[in-house]
């Protein structure tokens, strides 16, 4: 048993040390503290200017009420009196960055057209429509002799709840809870798998190809080896989450923003967090396994990839069958799909987090996903042993048997 | 107490890779296996190691089975060098150090020893892959002997190196031996094998051609090489009763002879008849009892 965390402690270390491993995490890093200040940044370039807009106004009605709507954003209306051919030519020029002519309809409502040199830039033209539109309401409703208080109840959304009538169905509050939470597990289970799992393939690919792996085989007990490697990259994976999660909140909070806006889970059961992490756990093991298998098999590094592409499927597949399932829970395609142990940590959870699931199919769910990993693990173990003695062309059907077959008694 | 290999074979799908092979390897001694790539050298190697079952027979050592509860004392150079490239010398050595068993605080001072020994202490902090590859094979061989096992496995531990570094490591594993480690060795070459091993097996596609201690099976050969040197001419010998092959070489001929008394004898004819500068009766040598056995030369 000692021999395993030995496994474990140096894939631990081994893998944090790596410079490719500390780009990574630096590189994500910076990513995190850009994104969370990305509104001051997009500021910071764009904010010190003000655009300025040219203003022919052929009623003679609108200007001084459409200036006033203007106040305080970015664009800058300036009246003038110039023809319009003599406007376009001096936004050609540079003199002006825009130019708005407005006319007034039949019914004497503005209506107006934008010229620009390009109108790649959908900011100024929406803020001006904006405020056309909010000036043409406010004169329309006058014609029609409405008060500001009719008019905002005209545009009141009507009341509309939503109550489940059996007794363990979640309220609607809950439910959305449930499903940010289901949203975050069904990301993390992906993004995890995704990128962890080739780092398990290409680990035992890179000691069986220098060749390290025949010295390490005739002392460690193959299982023993496959979990320590499992489990130390887990803790890498793990590490390096906490290490972004970290440094996302503080810039979130350093930024001024509110961190926890969407994230009030305040509402939820704690056996919905205790579900999370047991699905999540099982969920990395079982892909884990069968991705260090698949690494014992080929011979070089660069066929790692090839070989685990349809386990990459399967976590695809997976995901999508559980992104499709959040709109539809109670769904018996779900229902049936939860108990396929490659899709229980994703879709069981969902429906745990959705619809209210009677105890034995929970429970069901999760024999069946354990039995899998411990089969597996066994038939890994057999495999590994046998494959890390094998070279040459690869076939991996072919190639897992022959693996068997080499460490039979 | 023995390494004992009684009667086993292996089989991977239709090719036999050992075929019947019964083998003893008294404690403390050194044990040569010989052969051409392909004979069944590492299979064999694999099932003492129990990497690999036997398809029948059984092999023991002290008397039970090796497994991994035995790891510790055991020692394994593998035929193809493996060791991880990024990681430094010595964190290497104590990293496969620990998983043979050993605590940390005595893995240090063996390890400082061993790079003393075969003059790489300055590379104790360098990657292995900035190594030449005889020293990488050093490190490999360190990493086989850092525990001081009681069997030690080494699949080709010459091969690769310059003549130098093969006494280095001939030394080393002399007087690991000399410490009472019982030693498995395989070679390609006949002469390290001759020069270091008590017993050899010869194998060929996976059986023993020739195998037993070796002094007996040279006393028991009975026919012994004559070499002359000089301005001959020699050709009359190939005549001569008990001269049973005859060849010429650069200086002058080599023969077969099937005992003691006919080089006394051809002594005796060519004396003050020809110009005579090397006049030598050589033990037979492994290749020459190999030949003898298999009826081709090993290759």
């Amino acid at each position: 048993m000692n021999k395993f965390f030995f496994v474990l402690g140096h894939t631990y270390v081994t893998k944090l040390k790596a410079k490719a491993f500390i780009i990574t995490t630096v590189i994500t890093c910076l990513l995190l503290i850009g994104l969370a200040n990305i509104h001051r940044m997009i500021e910071f370039f764009v904010n010190d200017k003000q655009t300025k807009v040219a203003v022919i106004d052929r009623a003679g009605l609108f200007y001084e009420s459409l200036a006033k709507q203007l106040d305080g954003s970015d664009v800058s209306p300036t009246k003038i009196t110039d023809m319009e051919n003599e406007a376009k030519q001096a936004v050609k020029e540079g003199k002006w960055d825009g130019l708005l002519v407005l006319s007034a309809d039949a019914d004497g409502l503005p209506k107006a057209v934008y010229y620009a040199n390009t109108i790649a830039d959908s900011r100024v033209p929406d803020e001006l429509e904006r405020a056309l539109n909010q000036l043409k309401m406010a004169l329309s409703a006058a014609k029609l002799g409405l008060t500001d208080k009719q008019l905002s109840k005209l545009y009141e959304p009507a009341p509309f709840a939503k109550v489940a009538l059996e007794k363990q169905a979640k309220t609607e509050k809950e439910l959305n809870e449930a499903r940010t939470l289901v949203y975050i597990l069904l990301f993390a289970m992906y993004m995890f798998v995704l990128m962890y799992g080739g780092m398990i393939a290409t680990e035992v690919a890179t000691e069986k190809s220098s060749r390290v792996m025949e010295i390490l085989v005739s002392s460690v007990p193959p299982v023993q080896q496959l979990f320590g490697k499992i489990i130390g990259v887990a803790l890498v994976s793990l590490t390096q989450f906490a290490v972004f999660f970290a440094v996302a909140f503080t810039a979130l909070r350093t930024s001024g923003q509110e961190v926890w806006r969407f994230l009030g889970l305040n509402h939820l059961p704690a056996s919905m967090f205790v579900y999370a992490i047991i699905f999540f756990l099982l969920g990395y093991l079982l892909y884990a396994v069968l991705f260090a298998v698949l690494g014992s098999l080929v011979s070089r590094v660069e066929d790692v990839q090839p070989a685990i592409t349809p386990v990459m499927m399967l976590v695809v597949a997976a995901f999508m069958i559980a992104i499709f399932g959040l709109n539809i829970p109670d769904s018996s395609f779900i229902a049936a799909a939860s108990f396929v142990p490659f899709f229980t940590p994703m879709l069981m959870f969902l429906r745990i987090g959705l619809v209210p699931v009677p105890a034995w199919e929970v429970a069901l769910s999760l024999v069946l996903l354990v039995a899998t990993i411990v089969l597996l693990a066994y038939a890994g173990a057999k495999v590994y042993r046998g494959g890390v003695l094998m070279y040459g062309r690869m076939n991996i059907l072919k190639d897992m048997k022959r693996a068997v077959q080499l460490t039979k008694k | 107490m023995s390494l004992e290999i009684i009667d086993v074979t292996k089989r991977f799908g239709s090719t036999t890779a050992v075929d019947h092979l019964t083998l003893t390897v008294p404690e403390g001694e050194m044990f040569g296996l010989l052969g051409a790539n392909g004979a069944g050298k590492t299979t064999t190697f694999r099932m003492i190691l129990g990497l690999l079952f036997p398809t029948e027979g059984v092999i023991r050592w002290q008397g039970e089975p090796v497994d991994y509860s035995k790891s510790h004392l055991i020692g394994y150079l593998p035929e193809e060098r493996g060791l991880y490239p990024k990681l430094k010398v010595k964190e290497q050595l104590l990293y496969l150090g620990r998983l043979r068993g050993m605590k940390k605080a005595d893995i240090i001072p063996e390890i400082d020893r061993w790079l003393e020994r075969f003059h790489i202490r300055d590379y104790a902090n360098k990657r292995v892959e900035e190594l030449s590859k005889g020293n990488q094979q050093k490190i490999q061989f360190i990493a086989a002997v850092l525990h001081r096992p009681k069997l030690l496995i080494l699949d080709e531990p010459f091969s690769g190196l310059d003549p130098v570094n093969v006494e280095l490591l001939k030394e080393a594993v002399l007087d690991l031996k000399r410490n009472g480690t019982t030693i498995v060795f395989s070679s390609h070459r006949m002469e390290h094998v001759e020069e270091l091993c008590e017993h050899v097996c010869i194998l060929r596609r996976g059986r023993a051609v020739v195998a037993g201690a070796l002094r007996e099976l040279k006393r028991s050969f009975g026919k012994q090489t004559l070499v002359i040197q000089g301005n001959g001419p020699f050709e009359e010998l190939a005549r001569f009763p008990g001269v049973l092959q005859w060849k010429r070489t650069a200086e002058g001929v080599r023969l077969q002879i099937a005992n003691e008394e006919t080089a006394q004898a051809i002594f005796s004819h060519i004396a003050g008849k020809m110009t005579v500068r090397l006049f030598a009766l050589e033990e037979p040598s492994l290749n020459d009892i190999f030949i003898e056995k298999v009826g081709a030369a090993y290759e």
